[in-house]
């Protein structure tokens, strides 16, 4: 064994397991807490208790909901591809969860921040999964060989499309006052003068917080499953555990976009009491990615549904144009400051 | 379309929303919290006693007869002098209310000369069997005795001007409305 570890890559890769081990624990648990979460707030938006036999509180109803769903029965459609119907949900939790790989969920006391990989292009790394994500719900509705999901995977595939534009360019109005692509050094530039960048970039964090919504397929973006239209969008025919993990999937999703609104536009763990107790900057992101959380479940609870034709043209007309808007009257900003300085 | 508007409603329906998630829950939690009834809510019957113990039935079968659906089945008896049931010479010696049948009308409690039959705001009767469903006197006689003193009290004369019997005599609402 110590012979084993002596190899620095063994090592390496054994502390990386280990860390990427607990990472997804991590993550899976919140996601069955943030359904109950879920549950519960939008039961009390509209006057209902929400979730209460299971547990106290209905604490363990996302636990009798796992075991419900591991004893249904999996269904494949008899025309459906077998190969992509089974690994549809797979890519999308996958994608999902590799956006964690780089999101620093605090600093230590050194300054270096607590994520698993210190990728200097973290903001591009996250971007991409996001991307890869709708390859899962496009490959779902398409191999289900069925109207209902093929309508949604190709909703997904074109709001994706539509949204992500505009997610892009939200970015680069934080990139371009933080000078780096770097999550951990985005949160640095931010704690450095203490100026979260929701302030000088609030257009930029409305552009954002709008289009994670649509990215998330969260309401009022909710079209690749809109129950009232499509059944149940894209995974109508999916059953049992895919039928789960398709929900790990978007509720992981949900998580990813509000560390991601945290890190870039909140200041990340930045917070009072830092100097006193430095793991503070963990409790301090958990509290404002649950705000963020919060924000969308009340979103779900507030906004009707979006028309389709509505949607491209808010994508394309507003969102586009006042993302690009935003990017010039940044850069022009920064460079003329740059140049005073 | 109007920027303002559209901004204006996005913030007024949040603001609604919050507003309704710190509002009282209008959920129930049924089984372990108690349904509240209306007061004249037309349940499960009940007999009644008088507040020394006795039963007011005096098993004269009017209820049975009253009643619409059949449902109720009155055998009387010859009180024991020694040991009375009843006030009256006869008392109910059997009671028996098929719950499957009745359809809650209330007739049998108008019916009663005694108001010895009433209806209470309890429902939930659900059972396995109809043999369980066929009420008698171990089910059907008042066994909260608390509750059986307010209703011959100040609560049911209220509320119910028939149980004030002889003494409120003059004040029955059919004089009292004229």
């Amino acid at each position: 064994m110590n012979e084993l570890l002596a190899d620095p890559w063994t090592k390496f890769a054994l502390v990386v397991a280990i860390k990427s081990g607990a990472l997804i624990f991590i993550v899976i648990t919140s996601f069955a807490y943030l359904m109950l979460f879920e549950r519960k707030i939008l039961a009390w938006f509209q006057m209902r208790l929400g979730p209460i036999w299971c547990g106290p509180w209905g604490l363990l109803q996302p636990a009798a909901d796992a075991v419900k769903l591991v004893l249904k029965e999996d269904l494949t459609p008899a025309d459906a591809d077998p190969l992509l119907y089974r690994f549809a949900p797979a890519i999308g939790v996958l994608t999902a969860v590799l956006a964690y790989a780089v999101i620093p969920f605090g600093t230590f006391p050194d300054g270096s921040p607590i994520a698993i990989a210190d990728l200097n292009v973290g903001i591009l790394f996250v971007l991409a999964a996001a991307s890869l994500g709708v390859y899962g719900i496009a490959l779902g509705g398409w191999a289900s060989q069925s109207k209902w999901p093929l309508l949604g995977a190709i909703r997904s595939t074109a709001q994706m499309i539509s949204y992500e534009l505009a997610m892009g360019l939200s970015f680069i109005g934080v990139l371009l006052l933080a000078g780096t692509t770097d999550l951990g050094g985005i949160t640095a530039a931010q704690s450095a003068h203490h100026l979260w960048f929701v302030i000088p970039q609030f257009v930029g964090f409305l552009i954002y917080f709008i289009t994670a919504t649509a990215e998330t397929n969260r309401a009022p973006f909710d079209l690749p499953e809109a129950e009232t239209e499509l059944v149940a969008g894209f995974h109508t025919e999916y059953s049992s555990l895919r039928f789960g993990t398709f929900f790990v999937a978007e509720y992981i999703n949900m998580i990813t976009v509000s560390c991601i609104a945290t890190l870039l536009f909140l200041g990340g763990g930045d917070g009072p009491f830092l100097s006193a107790l430095p793991y503070l900057s963990v409790v301090w992101f958990m509290l404002k990615v649950s705000f963020f959380l919060f924000v969308l479940i009340w979103m779900r609870a507030t906004l009707p549904r979006l028309r389709y034709d509505r949607l491209m043209a808010f994508g394309w007309k507003v969102l586009l144009p006042v993302a690009v808007l935003n990017v010039l009257v940044t850069a022009t900003v920064v460079a003329l400051w740059k140049a005073n300085v | 379309m109007n920027l303002f508007e559209a901004v204006r409603g996005i913030v007024v329906g949040h603001a609604t929303t919050l507003k309704y998630l710190f509002r009282k829950k209008s959920t129930i939690d049924y089984p372990r919290e108690p349904y509240p009834h209306p007061e004249r809510f037309r349940g499960v019957h009940e007999l009644r006693k008088y507040d020394d113990g006795l039963e007011r039935c005096i098993g004269c079968e009017l209820c049975a007869v009253a009643c619409p659906a059949n449902a109720i089945t009155v055998i009387g008896a010859e009180n024991d002098p020694a040991k009375p049931t009843s006030p009256g010479e006869r008392y109910g010696y059997r009671y028996e209310i098929d719950m499957l049948r009745c359809i809650f009308c209330g007739w049998c409690e108008e019916a009663c000369p005694t108001d010895a039959i009433v209806l209470t705001p309890r429902f939930d009767i659900a059972d396995y069997t109809r043999d369980r469903l066929v009420f008698g006197k171990d089910k059907l006689l008042v066994k909260d005795q608390f509750m059986q003193h307010m209703a011959n009290t100040e609560s049911a004369v209220l509320t119910d001007p028939g149980v004030a019997a002889p003494a409120a005599e003059p004040a029955q609402p059919a004089s009292g409305a004229a």
